[in-house]
């Protein structure tokens, strides 16, 4: 039986739920000393440092400002051909005498432990001169605005239009323009396992330990800031407690460490905690969103428009750009509708904030939310049921391969499968049934549908034309042991999505050996091929490829070898079962046998044949810059009148990933999106104090999370297209889930609103107090 | 090494099984001093201010907060962490995770499956809302928690079905 397709838990999780897991704080370097930062206590500060009562206590080793670290630290700052124009300061592992953020790292302490560290933080003298702060996005571009940095024209980072066929007439010409205005707060990624770094300097080489999802990305700018040759750079990334994207970009902090440990040539080790954590991680989705949809007469979707405004913070993120999130937002705008006319306009600004980043699902769970409010509207507009409106609006299969309206490429995407098999899930008649009669006995339940089309495992032509240093090609090396099993290694990275346990399969299929005999590494950039890590959801997509590529030129070395001993043609021989074969497959010697023999009876092997126990595939796609995924959410919500809380009573989710290598993994991909986007639809919110700009979030009791009770079960379903430019066929899942359930959540509450006082929501998180508002029940 | 100036405190306690004595830093949380000391690097720091749930460990059989103890706190007790909790309930938990997908980075599991077994050893009703409210405390950022909900009703199961065929016999 193949192992691709079959649900297999991760290898690594018997290892995990015995206590063994090896995170980055489990690491500990002889002689290493504790690092703590003083960081900014104002969003906007001049500052000058007295280090002398800090670097008197006892245990204090030293105490670095930012003059310190610049003697071996280059500032970096992001640029990128997709942005041209970008405003972004340049940065340094430390502010120099002003901050730009409230958590901005000022000055490092090196001590014997984390708690003395600390203590002389506190110690240093701090001058603190306040300066204007700007944190809303809207307040930054208004006239006279102070500025984020001295010496800018003003806070816009960056900008763009988008513009196809004729919007302007089109929505002239409209029998009904609905239009809505959406504000999305900023929230955070909130891995469990926080970031850090340990590192270490031998004379020649840094080694750093990262909680972090690209190591060999890392690696690259870790010697480019440090002055160091790359191959002088070891980044060791271990287990890792959970990425979603925070774990992805250049950090002060991290930079920091490695360039204090450069210059001191002392073990250093520096974890955040969860107040560093919820402060200094990239945030990520602030927008405020005008747009409005063009329908005509028959109820067809003719023309959208958009007028995103996004905060990015204080600088645009290393080294991708905070600005990617728009970009990302605007691609996905009505991307599952048929329409042929597009307005877009993006602004993005600077603000005195920390800087917001690429977190799952980029823009796409802010685009999907404002197409899928502005569907509801117009259904409901027509006096029409939505499903009924979707329906009539999607794409068909047979209408793509095509470029969407605002620029997006489709193909393979069958919505209509999709809803077909989510309404048999969901029971819609049922379902109707069930709300109406709730509804008469005076509960307040609504019903949230949306559509999603998503861009994920990004090909080398998104980066590279762009001039950023990301791989976007991975490698597997697998070499044949002389147990007769597989170890490999990937330039994938594993961040808990268990990804190793996937492309341990797809190499047991593509060398004939079971799943159990096959151990997949990755994150040590000492042992694992170059390549570009976890992002875009391309583990399966590009990962998948380079394992099966590997694992099929092991298998033609393998049967080389056999042949030769065993004097057969190798095309009369098969690999089945972790044995050679013959075709019928008899068994004719073990893998094991093979590889001692290669190994170490080379004697006995024929002359000239020296086939390799190893073997290497770089996967590159050429077609394709992404590959686009869609799916199906609906979510079914109560609102309590009294406080106006929400809770998601039931959740459907249909998805199409292509091929699924592992249902297992899929699943659980799925559902914890969905968990991520009932989060950020609900509770998560990094809030700012209006008047002083500063930081209300920093703590897990401010900052809400998702709990147990506050996810339901989750139905799922799948739609298996595979992509047909590949092997295997997979396209991404990791982030499908977050993709759709803010806008599924969104459209829920306001049928709930809409059928018990017509009032509506346009804020997310949806606050209790939003609610109350619009059940008319608080002024 | 820490400075002659940081206050110590001696302490003799139990630590999965074994006596333990030694000096702890005063201000150091028991889940610190078990990590960095004892190299018990099982339970997890997640937030270091009570509200995760991935330090959890058993003091004198009772899960708590390890990062709301302090070593010194736990002088005298019986510590028991992941790395040694045994018994049917741990067993069948640990086995119905890894089966049911309920761990994906695995940072929250210690803590999650301490916080479970209470639950299968104080023997109640297991529905999935009871189960919920169990491990309300315990923050999965992966999960969705409703593989950990399907492991611990699985695992529930295992250990009546155990229970059923030894008083069968």
């Amino acid at each position: 039986m193949p192992a691709i397709g079959q649900s297999m838990p991760r290898a690594a999780s018997r290892r995990m739920v015995a206590g063994g897991g090896r995170y980055l704080d489990d690491h500990a370097a002889r002689g290493e000393w504790h690092v703590a930062f003083l960081r900014s206590p104002f969003p906007h500060a001049r500052f000058t440092l007295d280090t002398a009562p800090a670097r008197a206590l006892p245990g204090v080793e030293a105490v670095l400002l930012a003059a310190d670290l610049a003697a071996v630290c280059r500032p970096w700052q992001t640029t990128s051909a997709s942005f041209p124009g970008l405003v972004s300061p340049a940065q340094t592992p430390l502010a120099d005498g002003r901050a730009t953020w409230q958590g901005e790292p000022v000055a490092m302490i090196l001590a014997a432990s984390r708690a003395i560290a600390e203590d002389a933080a506190e110690a240093i003298a701090a001058d603190w001169t306040e300066l204007p702060a700007i944190t809303s996005p809207e307040a930054a571009l208004a006239p006279g605005a102070p500025l984020v940095h001295p010496g800018l024209a003003d806070n816009r980072a960056w900008g763009q239009e988008w513009r196809r066929g004729e919007p302007e007439a089109a929505f002239a010409e409209a029998a009904l323009v609905v239009e809505e205005r959406l504000v999305f707060t900023r929230h955070t990624g909130v891995a469990l396992e926080p970031r850090g770094a340990v590192a270490e300097w031998d004379g020649g080489t840094l080694m750093l330990r990262l909680s972090h999802q690209m190591p060999h990305q890392m690696r690259l700018h870790l010697a480019e800031q440090l002055d160091l040759a790359v191959n002088r750079v070891r980044v060791i990334c271990g287990d890792v407690g959970g990425g979603f994207g925070l774990k992805m970009h250049v950090y002060q902090d991290e930079m920091a460490v490695a360039a204090a440990c450069r210059l001191l040539s002392r073990p250093l080790r520096w974890v955040a905690d969860r107040m560093e954590s919820l402060m200094a991680d990239i945030h990520a989705r602030e927008h405020v969103v005008q747009a409005r949809m063009a329908v005509d007469a028959q109820g067809m979707i003719t023309a959208m428009e958009i007028d995103d405004l996004q905060g990015l913070g204080a600088v645009s993120i290393y080294p991708r750009s905070s600005t990617v999130e728009a970009m990302s937002l605007l691609r996905v705008v009505g991307a599952p509708y048929r329409f042929a006319h597009a307005l877009g306009r993006t602004t993005c600004v600077l603000q005195n904030k920390v800087p917001t980043g690429q977190y799952r699902g980029v823009g796409a769970p802010i685009g999907c939310a404002v197409t899928e409010r502005l569907v509801e509207k117009a259904a409901r507009a027509r006096g029409e049921d939505s499903w009924q409106f979707r329906t009539r609006n999607l794409l068909r299969a047979d209408e793509m391969p095509r470029i969407s309206a605002f620029g997006a490429a489709l193909h393979g995407l069958h919505h209509h499968t999709a809803m077909d098999q989510a309404a048999a899930l969901i029971d819609l008649p049922a379902l109707r049934a069930e709300i109406a009669a709730g509804r008469a006995a005076g509960r307040v339940l609504g019903l949230g549908v949306a559509v999603t089309v998503e861009f994920t495992a990004s090909g080398p032509a998104i980066y590279g034309p762009a001039g950023v240093g990301v791989a976007a090609t991975d490698t597997v090396v697998v070499t044949l042991e002389p147990t007769g099993e597989l170890s490999a290694q990937a330039s994938i990275s594993e961040i808990g999505q268990g990804i190793t346990q996937g492309l341990a399969q797809v190499l047991a299929d593509a060398v004939g050996v079971p799943a159990s005999a096959v151990q997949v590494g990755a994150g040590d950039t000492a042992s694992s091929p170059h390549g570009g890590g976890a992002w875009a959801s391309r583990g399966a997509a590009i990962g998948g490829e380079a394992a099966w590529g590997a694992g099929r030129l092991l298998r033609t070395q393998l049967l080389e070898g056999a042949a030769a001993l065993l004097q057969a043609a190798p095309d009369s021989l098969d690999i089945r079962d972790g044995a050679i074969t013959d075709a019928a497959g008899v068994p004719r010697m073990t893998l094991a046998a093979l590889a001692r023999t290669m190994l170490f009876r080379g004697h006995e092997m024929p002359q000239g044949v020296t086939p390799g126990l190893s073997a290497t595939y770089q996967y590159r796609r050429e077609a394709d810059p992404t590959l686009a995924n869609n799916g199906v959410h609906a979510a079914l919500v109560e609102i309590d009148p009294l406080t106006g809380l929400v809770r998601v009573l039931r959740y459907w989710m249909v998805g199409d990933c292509g091929r699924v290598l592992n249902p297992l993994l899929v699943d659980g991909q799925y559902r914890g999106g969905v968990a991520t986007g009932i989060g950020e639809a609900l509770l998560e919110a990094c809030r700012y104090d209006q008047e002083t700009g500063q930081f209300m979030s920093g703590t897990l009791a401010d900052y809400l999370l998702p709990m147990a009770p506050d996810i339901p079960d989750i139905t799922l379903g799948h739609v298996e297209t595979p992509y047909p430019g590949s092997v295997l066929g997979a396209k991404g899942a990791g982030e499908s889930g977050t993709c759709g359930a803010p806008a599924a959540v969104l459209n829920a509450v306001n049928d709930a609103l809409a059928a018990a006082s017509g009032g509506a929501v346009t804020e997310m998180p949806i606050h209790p107090m939003a609610v109350l508002r619009a059940l008319g029940a608080m002024a | 090494m820490l400075p002659l100036e940081e206050p110590l405190a001696e302490i003799a306690c139990m630590v999965n099984g074994r006596p333990i004595s030694g000096r702890v830093v005063l201000r150091q949380s028991l889940v610190e001093w078990l990590r960095a000391e004892l190299g018990l690097t099982g339970s997890h720091v997640g937030c270091a201010h009570g509200v995760c749930g991935a330090c959890h460990l058993r003091l004198d059989g009772v899960v708590v907060r390890g990062c709301l103890v302090l070593a010194v706190q736990a002088d005298g007790a019986d510590v028991e962490t992941i790395e040694a909790a045994s018994g049917p309930e741990v067993t069948a938990l640990r086995e119905a995770f890894v089966e049911h997908g309920a761990l994906q980075c695995g940072f929250c599991t210690p803590g999650m499956i301490l916080q479970a077994a209470e639950l299968l050893l104080g023997g109640g009703p297991l529905s999935r809302e009871a189960i919920r409210e169990q491990l309300s405390g315990n923050y999965c950022r992966c999960t969705g928690y409703q593989p950990i909900i399907d492991a611990v009703q699985a695992a529930g199961a295992a250990l009546q079905a155990q229970a059923g065929g030894a008083g069968g016999e």
